[in-house]
């Protein structure tokens, strides 16, 4: 039932509304509403029960295990929530001065400190709201470099054909070119392709290490070496961070610029979609370029830098300063990790991406690259399995939400038939990873006993499997009551 | 070691069953001059007794002020249930609801979230958020060029808020966008439409329409919506979402409707938090679905026939269109539109129209109580909703500085970005003031004038 | 994979998968292959060039969208858009039906000669085998 269904005309909470007589004055009747909007009328009571009954359809880390490779669904530890909701942090408005935010912005400062360390990098900015947004920055502050030197015949950005999505639709975002690059047998960069590719027109490379594929590329010196000698600039997409926290630094492998998911590696939730964070870090001959505001610590006091001290920066991506909140959550997580902890965060996401990886192999699934180390994720082909009882990588997947696991990454990237992309992060035990071999395994046999069991999956959650060309041909995205009367 | 679980025999049994001798042992394919790995900039690990007690001396640092700022970021009261349910794991710990049998929560939510903002705004659909109002807008202006189709052009009017200009600026100046400012009346504090003209006939993709604009003035929109239409240009709607529970929603605007509306979703159960996360509400009209980028949830059937939500339309986006995707967004501001439809439900049509109301006739009673003071008045004379311009006779700066002494944030000084307007400040006052706070406003701005 | 025996062979073809039809009065429809629409499964969307519009062969002109694709449709040779058909703004679908019959959009082409250059249906097959391995 949807909350407008429970809607009774004249029902009203009468808790949530000021107690003010007053009308509207002064504005003229031409700009003002002509109708009610379409917004339920509804008990307090009747509203916590709905909403609190749509959570609960719902699986998330908190309630099972979520390996949904290139995501990095770990723990999103609790206290991180409730320190960066004190109150003090909700209540300051973004405008307010600087000395009234000192405690928030010393926050910021240290957290731009922390990931400049970890990241091998000169300079932060916390400010893109997101990865993508992330991923804009730091193609923005490349254009931005090369314009600055008169450099301006530099065109085209290039990218791996594994890479997500994102990373094409931000290199056209900010005016260039791209040009594609095929992917190894190894699932490394091909380089004699890479070599063909560069030239005067190469504005840079965008590269995710480890790669989509879950392994680490192994030629990344080469690979810079190209890139730079060809003029262009390395950026680092950090989607796979977690995968090298506290073990090698972008900034040793040559990158000039980099963002990071903090709410992958750095815990902050995924809400259901967002907010997510998407911090971006670069070497020193971008530190010019970094979009604002930038969090500096002088004379004891903290400060936001502005144009005056940036003038050639890229400029503002959101109204105000970001996604703080998510912020300091990452803050909070950082603080608790420590150096030692950031150390064993890479390590033990490997540990469990190798373990299951070989149990998996185990049970009689095809990895993608067994002859690679997994790095944080590994990649299964149910391909084989297909071949042989007709199941796909996606009856896998809806079966698996059947045994209380949500589906790994499935049919992403595109280069693997077949493809579930699994990462397990280092906050799951191994009984939790024994568990989901026990899962696979029983569908693996399901698939040649009982095919149409796993091809009619799930057959516990809310709904069947969706009809997705109903919902793409006959658009329905607003409810609309049964006889409208309504005008706005 | 915080949140990993594993003990020593587990590690031993996972390296046997890998076959490798120690975990060190599964990084060597990692070039050994690479790893490195020395942090020295990260301080010890803390346990959470620790991290709370140096996280509360920090929140202890950040000021508590009477607030009458605005320009963008708005104080409303927020219900308490608002963040009990927003941060239930289910919803706080879920990802995207690609897995549409196992996200029906958040994706019913999502479909109801658009229902409510589609019917505030008047407009056919919505999207599930953009990262918030000003590069909500920068998206806008894409999406408008990409419909539009012939033109590169888009009017962005000086009363927009001066730091969603820069925003959009920053995000469409590398795609060969032509942005032009237009003037505003220094009478009304509205858009000065006899510069707008100037432009009639010529190549247009879309006009910017903001309302209220950023001086809380109201602009004449029937008007400038028909002028836009009849360039054959989009109108674009910036909106503050409250205030479309009294003003005229922007699919109304001159009959036909806006074709855009952006704005930023903070109002509405967002909390300050010095700036964010908050989130941007995108509608469209109908015929423009396609164009529009950010996520969107359809309601739809499953295989025995029983209503479900999915994501759709993803033929749109990144991760399927690659280089030729309407943007490279992909996360969204998702808790936050969680807290909207939950605070929205909450309110409900009478709340949220009392909050609109209370938020306008406090800050029509703060004019009215300054204009006491002697050369402080009101500077703009169009029709304002719940953010007034007043002009003082010292300057700003230190008047401000002066009432935050008091403990006031007496307002936005709007002197660096309008130099024009001499010594003005943008206030506002929400339904979270009373009576006893505003005399207070009015006592500080009385001894800093002093 | 689509079976050789399927391609009309009074049809030419593009290696981006479009085919072209000469009609009577010398214009030209044009539409996607069997092997496209298998690719790209169920259709849910057609965008149409306008009527008029001038193109260059291989510009891009025209989007059909599945739920999990989309993909660009390109003119196979110089010309102008005289027609669309419109029925496939409702029903899609047919594409999937019977894509030799569903056509996207009508050209009067520059240069007839540019229409006979393109592959015949045993160039075509090619195109598809070699991109089956």
């Amino acid at each position: 039932m949807l909350i407008f269904e429970r809607s009774r005309p004249g029902r009203r909470n009468a808790a949530q509304a000021p107690n003010h007589e007053a009308a509207v004055s002064g504005i003229p009747a031409a700009l003002l509403r002509k109708g009610p909007p379409l917004l339920p009328e509804a008990s307090e009571m009747d509203v916590v029960r709905h909403y609190t009954g749509l959570s609960q359809k719902n699986f998330s880390i908190d309630t099972h295990f979520y390996p949904l490779g290139s995501c990095t669904m770990k723990y999103n530890p609790r206290v991180c929530n409730s320190l960066a909701m004190l109150p003090q942090f909700l209540a300051r408005h973004p405008l307010a001065p600087e000395h009234t935010g000192q405690g928030v912005l010393a926050c910021l400062h240290d957290l731009q400190e922390i990931l400049k360390d970890v990241t091998g990098m000169a300079g932060v900015s916390l400010m893109p709201m997101a990865g993508a947004q992330g991923e804009f920055a730091g193609i923005a502050m490349i254009h931005a470099y090369h314009d600055a030197r008169g450099d301006t015949a530099r065109t085209e950005i290039i990218v791996p054909d594994a890479a997500h999505g994102t990373n094409p639709a931000t290199a056209v975002m900010c005016g260039y070119t791209v040009r594609e690059i095929p992917t190894n047998a190894n699932g490394d960069v091909d380089l004699d392709a890479l070599r063909a590719a560069v030239g005067p027109q190469t504005a840079g490379l965008m590269l995710t290490n480890p790669s989509t594929l879950g392994v680490f590329e192994k030629q990344i010196q080469a690979i810079q070496k190209i890139i730079h000698d060809a003029g262009g600039l390395l950026y680092y997409d950090g989607a796979n961070l977690n995968a090298i926290l506290g073990k090698v630094k972008p900034g040793d492998m040559g990158f000039d610029v980099i963002h990071m998911n903090l709410h992958k590696t750095f815990s902050t939730p995924h809400g259901g979609g967002g907010p997510g964070a998407g911090a971006v870090g670069v070497a020193q001959r971008l530190l010019p370029y970094l979009p604002l505001p930038v969090v500096a610590r002088q004379n004891a006091t903290y400060r936001c830098l502005t144009e005056q001290d940036l003038p050639q920066s890229i400029g503002h991506l959101s109204a105000f300063t970001g996604n703080i909140g998510v912020l300091l959550r990452a803050y909070v997580y950082a603080r608790m990790l420590g150096a030692e902890g950031m150390h064993r965060v890479a390590e033990f996401a490997t540990l469990n991406a190798n373990y299951l990886m070989a149990e998996l192999q185990k049970a009689g699934f095809t990895v993608a690259f067994p002859q690679r180390r997994a790095s944080h994720e590994f990649i299964v082909s149910i391909k084989p399995l297909k071949d042989a009882t007709g199941i796909s990588a996606m009856d896998v997947a809806k079966r698996l939400l059947d045994k209380g696991y949500h589906p790994p990454t499935t049919y992403f990237p595109m280069l693997v038939p077949e493809c579930l992309l699994i990462e397990p992060t280092e906050t799951e035990s191994k009984e939790t990873l024994d568990g989901f071999v026990a899962a696979m395994k029983e569908i693996w046999d399901e698939a040649h006993t009982t095919p149409e069991l796993v091809k009619g999956a799930p057959h516990t959650m809310p709904v069947r499997r969706l009809d997705d060309v109903k919902a793409a041909r006959e658009l329905d995205l607003t409810w609309k009551p049964a006889t409208s009367t309504r005008a706005v | 070691m915080p949140f990993i679980p594993h003990t020593e025999p587990d590690i031993a049994a996972m390296l046997a069953s890998i076959g490798a001798p120690s975990i060190d042992a599964l990084f060597d394919e990692i070039p050994a001059a690479l790893r490195t790995g020395k942090l020295n900039a990260v301080p010890e690990g803390m346990n959470e007794m620790q991290v709370t007690r140096l996280m509360q001396e920090r929140a202890a640092q950040d000021v508590a002020m009477l607030n009458f700022i605005g320009a963008g970021a708005y104080e409303h009261h927020i219900p308490a249930a608002v963040w009990q349910i927003a941060t239930r794991g289910e919803f706080y710990s879920a990802y995207t609801p690609y897995q549409a049998e196992a996200s029906q929560g958040t994706l019913q939510l999502l479909y109801e979230y658009q229902t409510m903002i589609a019917s505030l705004t008047g407009m056919d659909v919505s999207n599930a958020s953009m990262y918030d109002g000003a590069s909500g807008l920068a998206e806008a202006i894409l999406m408008a060029v990409r419909a539009h189709k012939s033109s590169r052009r888009v009017l962005l009017p000086t009363t927009v808020s001066p730091l969603y200009r820069s925003v959009v600026h920053c995000i469409v100046k590398l795609q060969n966008i032509e942005l032009v400012e237009i003037p505003f009346d220094t009478a009304a504090g509205t858009i000065d439409l006899k510069a707008l003209e100037q432009h009639t006939g010529s190549d247009i993709a879309a006009l910017v329409i903001p309302q209220p604009n950023f001086f809380g003035a109201l602009e004449d929109v029937d008007a400038l919506t028909a002028w836009a239409h009849a360039q054959g240009a989009l109108a674009i709607a910036l909106v503050n979402p409250l205030t479309l529970a009294v003003l005229k929603a922007p699919g109304n605007w001159a009959g036909k409707g806006a074709d855009i509306a952006v704005g930023d979703g903070q109002p509405l159960g967002s909390p300050l938090s010095s700036g964010g996360p908050y989130f941007g509400l995108m509608c469209c009209k109908q015929a423009l679905v396609r164009q529009m980028p950010g996520r969107i949830i359809g309601r739809t059937v499953d295989m025995d026939g029983k209503q479900g939500f999915t994501l759709t339309l993803q033929a749109r986006e990144q991760h399927i269109r690659r280089a030729k995707a309407t943007s490279n967004i992909c996360s969204n501001q998702g808790l936050m539109v969680t807290a909207a439809t939950i605070h929205m439900a909450l309110l409900g049509v009478d709340g949220l129209r009392r909050v609109a109301i209370a938020s306008h006739a406090n800050t029509q009673s703060l004019a009215k109580l300054t204009s006491g003071l002697s050369g402080v008045k009101p500077l703009f004379s169009a029709a304002n909703f719940h953010e007034v311009v007043l002009q003082l006779p010292k300057p700003s700066v230190a008047v401000l500085a002066s009432m935050a002494e008091q403990g006031v944030l007496g307002g936005f000084d709007l002197q660096p970005h309008y130099p024009q307007l001499g010594n003005a400040i943008l206030v506002c006052a929400t339904e979270t003031k009373t009576n006893e706070d505003l005399q207070r406003y009015v006592d500080a701005l009385r001894h800093a004038l002093s | 994979m689509s079976n050789p025996a399927n391609l009309p062979n009074n049809l030419k073809y593009t290696a981006s998968h479009e085919w072209v039809k000469t009609e009577a009065d010398g214009t030209i429809s044009i539409g996607i292959t069997q092997h496209a629409q298998e690719l790209l499964g169920d259709m849910v969307f057609v965008e149409s060039p306008m009527v008029g519009r001038k193109l260059k062969a291989k510009e891009e002109c025209a989007v059909v969208e599945s739920v999990k694709a989309a993909a660009d449709i390109y003119a196979p040779v110089n010309g102008a858009v005289v027609a669309v058909n419109s029925e496939l703004d409702s029903t899609p679908e047919a594409i999937n039906a019977d894509p030799y019959a569903a056509w996207m959009f009508k050209m009067k082409p520059d240069n007839a000669a540019d229409v006979a250059a393109l592959m015949d249906a045993k160039a075509y097959q090619a195109v598809v085998d070699s991109e089956a391995h």
